[in-house]
């Protein structure tokens, strides 16, 4: 037990591989650790605080406010919450440092205790520290830390303050476990526990219906994807007899190549993986969980969570390279969700649905690059757009609260989220304007901003593995890179339609709410600025070869530092991919080199933005409230191309009915029928078998004669 | 000669349950039980000339037990006749349902 302690509180356990020699972990478990201990001190809180607020409602009181207004229960939350999340980014970035300083070339698994044994089959309560789940661990920490401390300013007027605290940080601790856990099994309890504080997040307002059964929603969708991940594991530890990630990957390649076991195995951890990044056919949850605080959506539904799944296809890189099924599979459904969902978000009206749909679309971008064995361009992906994505959620949290408050001062009871009733936001909030542009120039892949190097890359492997010497379907592979390709310009066009509604043009809001429209206050703007920098230079860690050649990577201001960082990660799944496909072609499917597409796609997508401004700019929007109802295609895109109904009239009614048919027929029928009618029979023979107890002796005697006699007839006779 | 012996405790069992069966008087009921008793009595002395000594050896086990039966029936007997001053078993019909 010391020994588990010190070791959870000082340097870590005995590295497991001489590699580690140079990699001294620097309090490794206190990163997980320290959001728990937040979760801890701000779930005693909200308790005490929903006691106070109990005994001061049933006096008669509003809330317990202290002099500022505020709830007496805000000044500890605002401390703990966001001051846990610093000093796991601090200890974070120490051990990424020494990281950097060695050269690490195996994983260094830190095991605590054992988690549980039974027979064969064990699993230690371990993490484990190597390049990837560094990087996961740095934007979690990170991205983190910023939605945390914009958070205080988004949340300062809710009751539930320190609740939405506890939460936070509860999520933080279970991602954390997820990314940083050495084995399935640990990731698969980080896997649920995001899950969970998803649900209670996106359920935070809970008085609200709609928002509880969004949380529903999501936490149901997200246990379909779940079971693949359940079937997965149980596939590999039957197949290898462990869990653990080291001696998995050490022996994945006892596997066949493209043989039917790596396939299932792969395309059930792809089922997992869709259902918590939100692809097709799985993606339904994500708009609805919109629902939550807005910087939850930017902290678990844009930046973290979400990218759960790409981190799961990364991590099980050697199965899914094993596999060119799953691989054509999973960078088949990215490249679809990605142009389904660009297309759904060209018609919303709620600022919030926008970014939801750009989110899953984007998810679907990271899911091509890992499914054509891209696995850094993946996650390099996945981290520029924790970038842009949490910066814009945040963006938009900032436009809500401003819009929020000015209806809340006039009672007005319009849409506070619908860009309808927006417009010319600019003049009042310059900041969030700026930075939002910035995050819509990066997403849209306009160079140099972050997203253009991360999305043009996984566009370009697109074209690259096609064009593999042994490519497994070359055609296919054209196609994807098409519709990768068209929905980038879709991208470009609905952000910066957005943008164009939101803040250009005229105000829409109302003439005496107008007046009432601020810019956020500094700590709400401050980690938008952050986040504006880091979209801006966030791409240059990461630019291949080809491109920093020429001027648009900026020759030596530039490197390919991601690439190589995640190279130990990476290796094995490069080398299987080249000895069965072979070298990765140098042109696109229509000729023409890296750097000549590269223009393209920009000049593409500038152009797109331009006459996005233009033709959105010379709209004339109306407030939600005189909008008339649209008809023929943009009424099938505004209702999302009724998916939900498809699914609500062919699956979820079906099942109701199959469940409405077990309860009345089979349960209180058939079931109930069997046991009451048991006890009815019981009760039945033993009041008739009462009959013959008369009390008379005669009786008594008589029946023990006749039965001696019969049993003397049968023994005799 | 045994099978005289025989007919004799056969007609006495019968004599015996038939007061059991049809009597109401619990103590004739009870010197009945006495009587089918002493007829088993009989055809075991009966049946001991031929096959030895443990018939009548069970006689007395038989007689030993009657006796002890008698104690706790006439007891039970007077107890209830001291409660409801009548010994007619049709009375007794406490133990129903």
């Amino acid at each position: 037990m010391y020994a588990s302690l010190a070791a959870l509180l000082g340097q870590g356990g005995a590295p497991a591989a001489e590699g580690a020699a140079h990699f001294e972990p620097f309090f490794p478990g206190m990163i997980i650790l320290l959001p728990l201990l937040g979760f801890v001190l701000n779930g005693l809180l909200a308790i005490r605080h929903g006691m106070a607020s109990a005994v001061a409602v049933r006096a008669g009181a509003e809330l317990d406010l202290d002099e500022g207004g505020r709830p007496a229960t805000h000044t500890l939350p605002s401390l703990i919450g966001p001051g846990v999340m610093l000093l796991a980014f601090i200890l974070t970035l120490v051990n990424f440092i020494r990281m950097l300083g060695a050269h690490l070339e195996e994983p260094v698994v830190i095991s605590y205790w054992t988690w549980m044994s039974t027979g064969t089959f064990a699993v230690d309560a371990a993490i484990q520290l190597d390049q990837l789940s560094m990087i996961m661990m740095m934007v979690v920490t990170g991205v983190g830390f910023l939605i945390h401390v914009f958070s205080v300013g988004y949340m300062k007027e809710d009751a539930g303050y320190p609740r939405y605290f506890a939460y936070l940080n509860l999520f933080v601790f279970f991602m954390l476990t997820l990314v940083m856990g050495a084995s399935y099994p640990l990731m698969f309890v980080g896997w649920e526990g995001v899950g969970l504080c998803s649900y209670l997040l996106i359920g935070f307002w809970f008085a609200d219906r709609e928002k509880s059964d969004a949380g529903k929603k999501a936490f149901i969708v997200n246990r379909i994807g779940d079971v693949g991940f359940l079937v997965a594991m149980f596939l590999l530890y039957k197949t290898f007899g462990t869990l653990d990630f080291v001696p998995l990957f050490h022996d994945a390649e006892t596997l066949v190549y493209g043989g039917g076991l790596v396939t299932a195995i792969t395309l059930f951890f792809f089922l997992g993986a869709a259902g918590k990044s939100a692809q097709m056919p799985l993606y339904v949850w994500l708009p609805d969980a919109m629902a939550g605080p807005t910087p939850v959506s930017a902290l678990i539904h844009a930046a973290t969570m979400v990218t759960a799944g790409v981190y799961l296809v990364a991590r099980s890189s050697v199965y899914f390279a094993l596999s060119p099924v799953a691989s054509a599979t999973v960078a088949g459904v990215g490249v679809l969700t990605a142009l389904f969902a660009a297309t759904i978000a060209l018609k919303q009206n709620d600022i919030k649905k926008v970014l939801a749909y750009s989110t899953i679309s984007q998810l679907g971008y990271m899911f091509v690059g890992v499914g054509v064995g891209a696995y850094a361009a993946g996650v390099f992906h996945l981290m520029t757009h924790a970038f842009f994505k949490a910066l814009l959620f945040m963006g938009a949290g900032a436009v809500i609260h401003s819009m929020h408050k000015a209806y809340h001062t006039t009672h007005n009871h319009e849409d506070a989220q619908d860009m309808r009733n927006m417009g010319g936001l600019k003049k009042h909030m310059p900041i969030t304007w700026i930075t939002m542009w910035v995050a819509t120039l990066a997403i849209a892949g306009i160079w140099p901003f972050a997203g253009f190097f991360s999305k043009d890359e996984i566009i370009w492997q697109i074209g690259a593995f096609g064009g593999a010497a042994n490519a497994p379907y070359p055609a296919l592979y054209t196609v994807y890179w098409i519709i990768a390709l068209a929905a980038a310009m879709l991208t470009a066009f609905y952000m910066t339609r957005m943008m164009v509604m939101t803040f250009h043009g005229t105000n829409r809001t109302g003439e005496e709410e107008v007046k009432n429209l601020h810019e956020a206050p500094v700590v709400m703007w401050v980690p938008l600025a952050i986040l504006a920098v880091l979209s801006l230079v966030g791409g240059w860690i990461n630019v291949p070869p080809a491109i920093r050649e020429s001027f648009l990577g900026l020759g030596p201001l530039t490197s390919e530092w991601l690439h190589h960082w995640l190279e130990p990660i990476t290796a094995q799944a490069m080398h299987i991919q080249e000895a069965n496909l072979g070298e990765l072609s140098h042109s696109a499917p229509f000729g023409g080199g890296e750097v000549m597409w590269a223009i393209i796609s920009t000049v593409l997508a500038m152009t797109v933005v331009f006459a996005s401004v233009r033709f959105v700019g010379g709209q004339k929007v109306v407030p939600a409230k005189d909008s008339p109802e649209p008809a023929g295609f943009s009424k099938v895109l505004l209702n999302k191309y009724y998916v939900d109904e498809f699914y609500d009239r062919f699956i979820v009614q079906p099942i109701i009915r199959m469940s409405r048919f077990c309860w009345r027929v089979i349960d209180a029928g058939i079931i109930d029928g069997i046991v009451n009618g048991v006890g009815w029979t019981a009760r039945g023979t033993g009041f008739v078998a009462s009959m013959l107890q008369t009390g008379t002796v005669n009786t008594y005697a008589f029946i023990l004669t006749v039965g001696v006699l019969v049993i003397l007839g049968v023994s005799i006779f | 000669m045994i099978a005289q012996a025989l007919v004799l405790s056969a007609i006495l069992f019968m004599i015996g349950t038939a007061g059991v069966l049809i009597r109401r008087n619990a103590i004739i009921m009870f010197l009945c039980i006495e009587l089918q008793l002493n007829a088993v009595n009989l055809a075991f002395v009966a049946f001991s000339r031929l096959h030895g000594i443990e018939g009548q050896l069970f006689v007395f086990f038989v007689m030993t037990v009657a006796a002890a039966e008698a104690a706790v029936g006439w007891a039970i007997i007077i107890s209830i006749f001291r409660h409801y001053e009548t010994v007619n078993v049709d009375n007794f019909k406490l133990l129903r349902w």
